[in-house]
């Protein structure tokens, strides 16, 4: 009964992605049809997908079907487990609030874009990825990734008339296909072993690769996740093409499709491997430290309200990577309870990343939408005309700053307890680097805040600072009911997070052996503890309710004051020189450039100031300002390596001269080859 | 349930009444070490009184955020104050939130503060607003790792576990790790609190304030409920700093003989911790903003090695 209805649903729910996708191409020329087209079926599968997802979890046992397809290893197997389930509602959760913004937000392509093929490359991204976290066969996950890489790539490019457009673009695509080579040779090499390429054939394999073996499928699955996911130094592709796409499909790229980076590691190095040796634990939780710390010092200095989001969404994998390395050195050193709340916090964050970094890019939409600019520093005064978007994007803010009692908070906290745990229990120097791990998510999570007062504040408070900012107009209602869902999302997560707990059950059980929700609630239900070891405890509800009673007396100090000592409305302190003016007011380069003088040995800031003036240069009338910060790894590490290739190319270039002659004489060469390798075998 | 309602009000009380007392004493200490007659140490709450009894004048340019951010302030620094033992070791909201609770909430008053100084448009909010939340965030860590340390000992970032553990082995801040720990978190706490060296907390319009800067526009009560709060901020962060690694007079029983002793030695310990930071406003210039980062690196490095001692000894 309930094997039918999850491969069902799961087909429905395809089904559903797959007529959205040709159904909106099909009507590319009634663009108000495709639209529907598009939004309507997107929706429904994501509903359907949401209700099986919810079902698999709350049934815990996975369910496994085939379909074969008559080509040799490859079979349509899927297997819908709980951490597919976990996933896939993720997913779910973040296309109903993208379908919902998108009948507004598509609205303004009628007659200017070819809805239809939106519509089917919007579908095919969101089919790919149910795919994606369903597969349970090497070549159909390689396909589907693949699909997704592609479908991706055309909704990047979808304003290919901008030069940064393609060039991002290419830059996408060409990480997309490193990452998918990496793949197919770590698969490769499993499959190399097993001679199938079911994901259940790889299973009972990790106890027989040896050392030289696992390294390489290691390093080789690492490579290609972490490319996908954004991660340092594999990340110059995510803050180029993720703000240039339609800020819908951008809120989706980073909510959802770099989070197949960590998908795919969780499914590969806890579920198929059964583990990864310590150094590649720490590995992980490194490069999660780095990460994180690089990703918001580089989104601090962004002034692109996109690409300082982009930014943000390396930042957030570098976080997610900590608590996910965490539990892969948990579970090489026995200590499979902790390793499960190190798990729940990765998932966690994972999904709380998803929903308010989501929320984010489709605020950020709502401000483009209005002012027709990305650049923050022509923004400014939009709380006023934009209500509804300023409050949306402010909670969107302060969750992914990580404060209380939001959701962001909470996966912070429990990868902060994961990481402390990790003191007491791992033998040995290298525990320091837990605590030492933790100071750095204190450094992230202070700077992210720094980062996000900037973004809220330059954008949508104060005055208007270019003429793109006034006469602006509240985004349509569909917009704002998508991004009121993920607004209540990350408060619901946050302050009901210890009803939510028991949903990641199921998940480590499958990959740890452990249920471990019930002890992390005490407290009648109310209080979030850390469960071992430490004994940490929190309780984001009553830390919410508190904040409020505890306002109470001072709102009541405030009212008493205002209505014996009256309130009025006032000019802003101006040194007594009349005529303040948005032009004095603060800018986001101004507000980052303290933190730009302090870590100058990362930016290397460079800056031009040129005068000029008639008769005094203490009478400038007109002053130029630049300031740019080297683009590290691009300049070090990408510019050598492209040099490099276009060197071993143009040197290549030489036996391919365009005489026929040669190039038959190759293939005969070759034909010999082969055959004589043929015959000896 | 009935037991924390008490517990939390009178916690809430002796809060509210403390905290401008230890600014009025830091102050007027002050004075008397600059061979000043300074304000007296009642000064803190008549400042308070009287700005509860001004009228408010709200800048043209600033939305609802301006007005929310004082009662953010308050309410995050009463908050965080509940979840810290002050006179037993039992904090009546120390379940509900943890040592890293205290440090989140407290950033997220900042955080609203920090727009409220942007709010108005004004160059100083802005350059006050930039400068706070540079200086806490390159603090984050230091104060971190010197907390870890002693969380880590405790076994909990329960602050009143900490406290329980540390009255069992009250001579333990002569531990290397914990006087690395206690000087780290002091410079902490002279960077969280706005004094010299790193912020001039008596300076109005001059390019070096920071935290004065961003508040430049709030009068009248919010002005009162900012620096009440502000107040009660640094009593938290004091408080964490003297019971933490000086557990002397904390009890665990609720008796009013251990509640007078525990007050006793509570006000005493602050009194020390006060003259203390007296003497490094007094003796010190305040620094340019950028070397800022050059003494908070100290403490960062105080807390690494506070840790790294705690596998020494």
């Amino acid at each position: 009964m309930y094997i039918l209805s999850v491969n069902t649903g799961f087909a429905l729910s395809v089904a559903a992605y797959a007529v959205g996708a040709f159904g909106s191409l099909a009507c590319w020329q009634k663009p108000s049809l495709a639209r529907r087209i598009c939004c309507n079926f997107a929706l429904t599968g994501a509903v359907l997908g949401g209700l099986i997802s919810v079902l698999a979890i709350l049934r815990g046992t996975p369910v496994a079907w085939s379909v074969p397809s008559g080509i040799p290893l490859f079979a349509y197997s899927f297997s819908y487990d709980a951490l597919a389930g976990f996933f896939n509602l993720a997913l779910a959760i973040l296309v109903a609030a993208v379908s919902t913004y998108s009948f507004g937000y598509l609205k303004e392509f009628e007659g200017k874009r070819n809805i239809g093929l939106f519509g089917f490359l919007f579908n095919l991204l969101l089919l790919s990825l149910t795919v994606v976290f369903t597969a349970a066969n090497a070549f159909l996950f390689l396909i589907a990734w693949e699909v997704m890489a592609l479908a991706a790539y055309g909704l990047v490019i979808f304003y290919h008339e901008d030069r940064e457009t393609r060039r991002a673009g290419l830059l996408y695509v060409i990480m997309a296909h490193i990452d998918a080579g990496c793949l197919l040779l770590g698969f490769a090499l499993l499959i190399n072993s097993t001679g199938s390429a079911e994901f259940a054939s790889f299973r009972p394999l990790s106890a027989q690769l040896n050392g030289g073996q696992q390294t390489a499928a290691f390093v080789l699955f690492f490579l290609g996740f972490t490319i996908k996911a954004g991660v340092i130094p594999f990340h110059i592709w995510l803050p180029a093409a993720h703000p240039v796409a339609p800020s819908n499909v951008s809120a989706l790229l980073s909510g959802i499709v770099i989070k197949t980076g960590i998908y795919g590691m969780a499914r590969i190095f806890l579920d198929v491997l059964g583990g990864v040796p310590s150094w590649a634990g720490l590995l992980v939780l490194i490069v999660g430290v780095v990460s994180a710390v690089l990703g918001v010092l580089y989104a601090l200095m962004e002034h692109d309200l996109k690409r300082l989001l982009a930014y943000h969404s390396i930042e957030n994998i570098g976080i997610i990577l900590m608590g996910l390395g965490a539990a892969l050195i948990f579970r090489v050193a026995g200590h499979p309870t902790l390793a499960a709340v190190a798990l729940i916090a990765a998932m966690f964050h994972t999904l709380n990343h998803a929903i308010f970094k989501c929320l984010l890019f489709l605020g950020a939409g709502s401000v483009l939408h209005s002012t027709g600019t990305r650049n923050m520093e022509e923004m400014g005064g939009l709380i006023r005309p934009m209500p509804v978007t300023a409050f949306c994007f402010l909670i969107g803010a302060v969750a992914i700053s990580g404060l209380p009692p939001l959701n962001g908070f909470v996966s912070e906290w429990l990868t902060y307890q994961a990481l402390l745990a990790g003191f007491g229990a791992i033998p040995g120097l290298t525990r320091i680097l837990f605590p030492l791990a933790g100071s750095m998510l204190a450094l992230t999570g202070a700077l992210a805040a720094a980062c996000f007062v900037k973004a809220f504040a330059i954008t949508f408070l104060a005055l208007p600072r270019g003429a793109e900012s006034r006469n602006v107009h509240e985004a349509p209602r569909a917009m704002l009911i998508g991004m009121g869902g993920l607004t209540l999302a990350c408060a619901v997560l946050g302050l009901g997070v210890t009803w939510f707990l028991p949903v990641f059950d199921a998940m480590t059980e499958q990959l740890l052996g452990q249920r471990v929700s019930s002890h992390l609630v005490s407290g009648h239900g109310l209080v979030l503890s850390a469960g071992v070891r430490t004994s940490g405890t929190v309780s984001p509800l009553v830390i919410a309710v508190g904040l409020l009673v505890l306002m109470l007396p001072a709102a009541l100090l405030v009212a008493i004051g205002v209505r014996s000592f009256g309130r009025k409305r006032g000019p802003v302190w101006d040194c007594g020189l009349p005529g303040l003016s948005e032009e004095n007011e603060y800018t986001a380069t101004a507000f980052s450039k303290a933190l730009r003088m302090i870590f100058a040995v990362l930016y290397k800031p460079r800056r031009e100031i040129q005068a000029v003036f008639d008769v005094s240069p203490y009478f400038p009338k007109e002053i130029r300002f630049e300031s740019e910060i080297e683009p590290t790894f691009e300049k070090r590490l990408y510019a050598p390596l492209q040099e490099f290739l276009f060197r071993v190319s143009s040197r290549m270039r030489t036996i391919q001269a365009g005489s026929i002659h040669a190039y038959l004489a190759y293939i005969f060469v070759t034909l010999v080859l082969l055959l004589l390798f043929g015959v000896r075998k | 349930m009935i037991e924390v309602l008490i517990n939390s009000t009178l916690q809430l009380v002796l809060l509210l009444l403390v905290a401008p007392l230890v600014s009025g004493t830091i102050k007027t200490l002050k004075a008397r070490l600059q061979m000043r007659r300074g304000p007296g140490i009642l000064q803190s709450y008549r400042d308070i009184l009287k700005l509860l009894r001004k009228g408010m004048v709200i800048p043209e340019t600033a939305s609802w955020i301006f007005s929310a951010a004082p009662y953010m302030v308050f309410g995050t620094a009463t908050m965080v104050g509940l979840m810290i033992p002050m006179t037993t070791t039992h904090a009546p909201f120390s379940l509900f939130g943890g040592v890293l609770a205290v440090v989140y909430l407290l950033a997220l008053g900042r955080f609203f503060l920090a727009l409220g100084g942007l709010d108005t448009g004004s160059s100083f909010g802005g350059l006050g607003s930039s400068r706070e939340m540079t200086i806490s965030a390159i603090a984050e860590p230091a104060m971190m790792l010197a907390i870890f340390t002693v969380a880590l000992g405790a076994n909990s970032t329960n602050l009143s576990e900490m406290a329980k553990v540390a009255v069992g082995q009250s001579w333990r801040f002569l531990a290397p790790s914990q006087m690395l720990a206690f000087a780290a978190l002091f410079i902490v706490l002279i960077a969280e609190t706005g004094r010299i060296p790193v912020d001039n907390p008596a300076t109005h319009l001059e390019l070096t304030m920071i935290h004065e800067a961003m508040i430049l526009e709030y009068s009248g009560p919010y002005l009162a409920l900012i620096e009440w709060g502000a107040s009660i901020k640094q009593l938290v962060l004091m408080t964490l700093l003297v019971n933490t690694f000086f557990p002397f007079g904390l009890s665990s029983d609720w008796t009013l003989q251990t509640i007078g002793v525990g007050l006793t030695f509570y006000l005493a310990k602050l009194l020390v911790l006060a003259c203390l930071v007296v003497l490094v406003e007094t003796s010190n210039a305040k620094l340019r903003l950028f070397r800022v980062p050059e003494l908070l690196m100290v403490a960062f490095i105080l807390g690494a090695l506070a840790l790294i001692s705690t596998f020494l000894f």
